[in-house]
């Protein structure tokens, strides 16, 4: 039995402790706004804080995340009003929206800890998150203008 | 209010016309059994939209309903992929003729049903093409309505009075009516014929061309509250998990599924038979795994031991294909065109200049992998999917299912990206044949990313020549270009080995150049693999060939690359449609005389563009500009990159300048927001895109073997350069012409900053 917290509630899993956290969220809790894009860490679309780390929910097995605090984008703000969140509105960052989930929540996670990034770390930051759209340029002014200074 | 969402289950509702009925009629909604007056007459111009399936509809019985508190709710008949255009531009142009408070409007998405909706296939880039003369007389007609239920309800004639931002005005007594409270009395209205509507003159616009409005979804999706096709969930479903035939064509040889079977949560391992070519979007063979949760499925699958009959295709090496391929682009091919005597032109030349160009196989990888969900309830099929043509998608699988269309219902969620690949909707069959073995039980077939790296309907691999023969005054007098593609006509017909007119009209024989003799050609090219259109389809190939091709011939001229273009392309002129093309002149769809090829639109982009970019300034050593213009779609492109290449061979694109005539224009802020994604999707392509297969396999899998391009490598920036039209010019494509210039525009501007020219994609590491 695994119990871990997601957005400030307590759950428990107790199943297949392999499964990673992606499936837990999406199929058993029902959080489907952290998405499935590659499944091996390797496209961001699933990010989500992990005791305040973005991580890939793809990559972090249930074994893994016993007694953890997970945030998903659900969890981010409770009306969804976040800097990223706000800034993302208003740059018009979306083009399929798909992916800028795990963005958001990957830019969020930069500017608690670096609320002022230069744009490289910007860039080293984002570097894990794919759009296939191309919505990069709008993402880097996004992240920009949710930043300290900005 | 068009997804509907609680914690435990979520999924799609929508707008059939039985919902609207029970759920708008109380409240005064439009609802009236739906009449479908003649569409011609009060268009001011002919396009190819009524000779798609399903036509148009113009009834706003059909796409508008107002409830009594004003909420005016719009019907998005076509499918939602990022573009803007299905969920957002159309929308509007219904609320601006019907001068709606868009504060007040809400967007629902239609089920997949053409005889009510008409076409909903969407791709080609024909949305705001060819929706917006019918979505401005769906507005101009509800609001027409609105007005003739204020004027009786006043007793005074229609003429004293006036919509005006979601009221109705009686112009002398200064009365007003909110819509909301003439709802109910215009829903009891007919339909107004198309000839009496009075259609707003642009400067009475107050969305459309403004740029003003973010895109529906918006606030959803940055808070993940949008559904996907990835997202439905329904009470008790199942997870599907597939392997497939990993050869086009193959089939089951052997399985044995006990240790599948034995992984916690599976449930069933059923077999889904693949169908001979041509197979048009029938699933490939496979082996299902169906469990209580993706992650048992995905388990059970790997449990799965198969031994699969490869079938014909077992042998197809990308490597000797490609050789094939230029081998026959090097003799005379299928005679598409020809004007004049390039023989002749070419022996009596003054130099000839001739390249050969390839480029491969591209996977779409939309970031949301294929995904599709089905239950079977009371003999009723429903499916929540993701899908660009939802109504092809339902009519296809009523019949392969054996349902009547009337019991299969198709919720269209939002596309993860479609870029063509969600065009063709094996997944959505997957998901129903399964519901089917399982009598019934709600199943969701769940595509990884490997199975959509493996298991696409691929861009076309292509090899080009051109030779151009130039005449002793450095014009050049003949032009021969010859290619080869399999086609995507392999589909769903026998394979004839040769592109079909689709294919050849997408920036081969349009070719609009001044010059003299001029001889296209198809070299042979059998179909292994499921080819399937892409992100501009083969107007990607072509434009990259020719537009790098007259570079080519600049620098053999010492002449400035877009002076030369400019040359090629000609004086201002409406090109003809030559007379001696062997092959149907296919303008993408649309009449001829709306649309021809116009030489100065495509000039006037590339000046625009040139001077946007600050063409001719001074370059750094190991910088660039490079230059590419091509009409696709209808619309007119023309794209400068600005390149710095490192001494490693590292490529960074630090500004684009993208000039679009697309005629007159709608959304300027979602044109901005495709040129730019225009430019990342071509940098991808050019810089890392490739699909390759050896024993019939699919070589890449993900995105560490398939790469597209990152945050970091991105253009920094990309300015987009709208063109000013009025109304009376054409509406034209926007989704998809961006991408063919800017691969040619990339590799110009390589060239010019390192002296190496790019004749095979991708680039790679040929730079280092």
């Amino acid at each position: 039995m695994v119990t871990v917290k997601v957005n400030g509630q307590e759950r428990s899993f107790d199943g297949d402790t392999s499964m990673p956290l992606l499936w837990f969220l999406r199929d058993e809790l029902g959080l489907t706004g952290t998405k499935f894009g590659c499944g091996v860490a390797l496209c961001g679309a699933c990010t989500v804080h992990l005791d305040g780390e973005a991580v890939r929910a793809c990559g972090v097995a249930m074994s893994d995340v016993g007694g953890k605090s997970v945030t998903t984008i659900e969890g981010l703000h409770p009306t969804g009003d976040h800097a990223v969140q706000v800034a993302w509105r208003n740059v018009n960052v979306p083009q399929c929206g798909y992916c800028q989930v795990g963005q958001i929540m990957q830019a969020a996670a930069l500017l608690a800890k670096t609320p002022a990034p230069t744009d490289t770390q910007i860039d080293d930051a984002m570097f894990g998150n794919i759009c296939r759209c191309g919505c990069y340029q709008r993402i880097h002014t996004a992240v920009r203008a949710a930043s300290k200074g900005a | 209010m068009t997804y509907q969402r609680n914690q435990q289950d979520v999924t799609l509702a929508n707008v059939s016309r039985r919902n609207m009925l029970k759920g708008m009629a109380g409240t005064g909604a439009f609802v009236l059994a739906a009449q479908f007056p003649a569409i011609r007459s009060a268009m001011a111009y002919a396009t190819g939209a009524e000779k798609m399936p399903h036509g148009v509809v113009t009834n706003p019985h059909i796409f508008v309903s107002i409830d009594k508190d004003g909420i005016v709710t719009i019907v998005a008949h076509r499918a939602e992929m990022g573009n803007g255009a299905a969920r957002t531009s159309l929308p509007m142009i219904v609320a601006d003729e019907l001068d709606a408070d868009w504060a007040r409007v809400r967007v629902a998405q239609s089920p997949g049903d053409e005889e009510t909706y008409g076409n909903q296939d969407t791709d080609g880039s024909r949305s705001v093409r060819h929706f917006i003369q019918p979505m401005r007389q769906v507005g101009a007609g509800a609001r027409k309505m609105l007005e003739t239920a204020a004027a009786k309800r006043w007793g005074v004639d229609v003429g004293e009075v006036q919509a005006r931002m979601h009221e109705v005005v009686h112009k002398t007594s200064g009365k007003k009516l909110g819509y909301g409270e003439l709802a109910a009395d215009a829903a009891a209205l007919p339909a107004p014929a198309l000839d009496t509507l009075k259609l707003k003159s642009p400067s009475e616009f107050r969305y459309i061309g403004k740029g003003t409005i973010p895109i529906v979804d918006l606030h959803d999706i940055t808070t993940g509250k949008a559904i996907y096709g990835q997202d439905v969930r329904l009470p008790n479903m199942l997870y599907a998990s597939i392997e497939r035939s990993p050869v086009v064509g193959g089939k089951v040889a052997s399985l044995d599924d006990s240790a599948a079977m034995k992984v916690p949560g599976v449930v069933r391992v059923v077999k889904i038979d693949g169908t001979p070519a041509p197979a048009a979007f029938a699933p490939l063979a496979g082996v299902a795994v169906i469990a209580k949760n993706t992650w048992a499925a995905m388990k059970g699958r790997e449990a799965l031991k198969i031994t699969w009959d490869d079938g014909p295709n077992g042998s197809f090496d990308s490597v000797a294909y490609k050789a094939m391929l230029e081998e026959n682009v090097r003799k005379p091919g299928r005679l598409e065109r020809a004007e004049g005597d390039v023989d002749a032109a070419l022996k009596s030349a003054a130099k000839v200049v001739t390249a050969e160009y390839y480029s491969p196989h591209l996977a779409h990888a939309t970031m949301e992998p294929p995904a599709a969900t089905a239950r079977i309830e009371n003999g009723k099929l429903e499916i929540w999917t993701s899908v660009q043509s939802p109504g092809g998608a339902r009519d296809d699988i009523a019949k392969r299912l054996g349902f009547d269309q009337k019991n299969v219902v198709l919720h269209n969620a939002l596309l993860g990206g479609g870029f063509g690949r969600k065009s063709k909707w094996d997944f959505a069959i997957e998901a129903a044949l399964l519901c089917k073995a399982l009598e019934g039980a709600p199943v969701k077939v769940v595509w990884t990313r490997e199975d959509d790296i493996k298991h696409g309907f691929y861009h076309t691999v292509t090899a080009e020549r051109l030779e151009a023969g130039v005449d002793k005054d450095n014009k050049v007098v003949a032009w021969r270009h010859r290619s080869a593609a399999p086609s995507l006509f392999a589909n769903f017909q026998p394979d004839d080995k040769y592109p079909g007119f689709i294919e050849l009209g997408m920036g081969f024989v349009d070719t609009p150049f001044n010059v003299p003799n001029v001889r296209l050609e198809s070299g042979e090219a059998q179909s292994h693999v499921r080819v399937g259109w892409f992100r501009s389809v083969n107007n990607v190939a072509h434009a990259w060939a020719i537009q790098s091709f007259i570079a080519e011939i600049a620098n053999e001229l010492k002449r400035d690359p877009k002076d030369m273009l400019l040359e090629l392309i000609g004086p201002a002129r409406i090109v003809e449609a030559p007379k001696k093309a062997t092959t149907e002149w296919w303008d993408y769809g649309e009449p001829y005389d709306v649309y021809p090829v116009d030489t100065g639109r495509l000039r006037k982009v590339t000046e625009l563009a040139a001077e946007k970019a600050g063409w001719g300034k001074k370059m750094a050593p190991g910088t660039g500009l490079g230059i590419a213009a091509h009409r696709s779609f209808v619309s007119y492109i023309a794209t400068v990159v600005e390149v710095a290449v490192d001494a490693k061979g590292n490529i960074t694109v630090p500004r684009v300048d993208t000039a679009i005539d697309c005629g007159f224009y709608v959304n300027p802020e979602r044109i901005r927001s495709q040129t730019e994604g225009a430019a990342v999707m071509g940098l991808s392509l050019a810089k890392y895109g490739e699909i390759t297969l050896k024993n019939g396999r699919v070589e890449q899998s993900n995105f560490d073997d398939y790469q597209v391009i990152r945050h970091y490598e991105s253009p920094a920036v990309t300015n987009t350069h709208i063109v000013e039209n009025s109304i009376d010019v054409p509406s034209s494509g926007v989704g998809e012409p961006g991408v063919p210039p800017f691969t040619p525009a990339l590799c110009n501007a390589i060239f010019a900053a390192t002296g190496k020219r790019i004749r095979r994609l991708p680039i790679g590491s040929q730079l280092a």
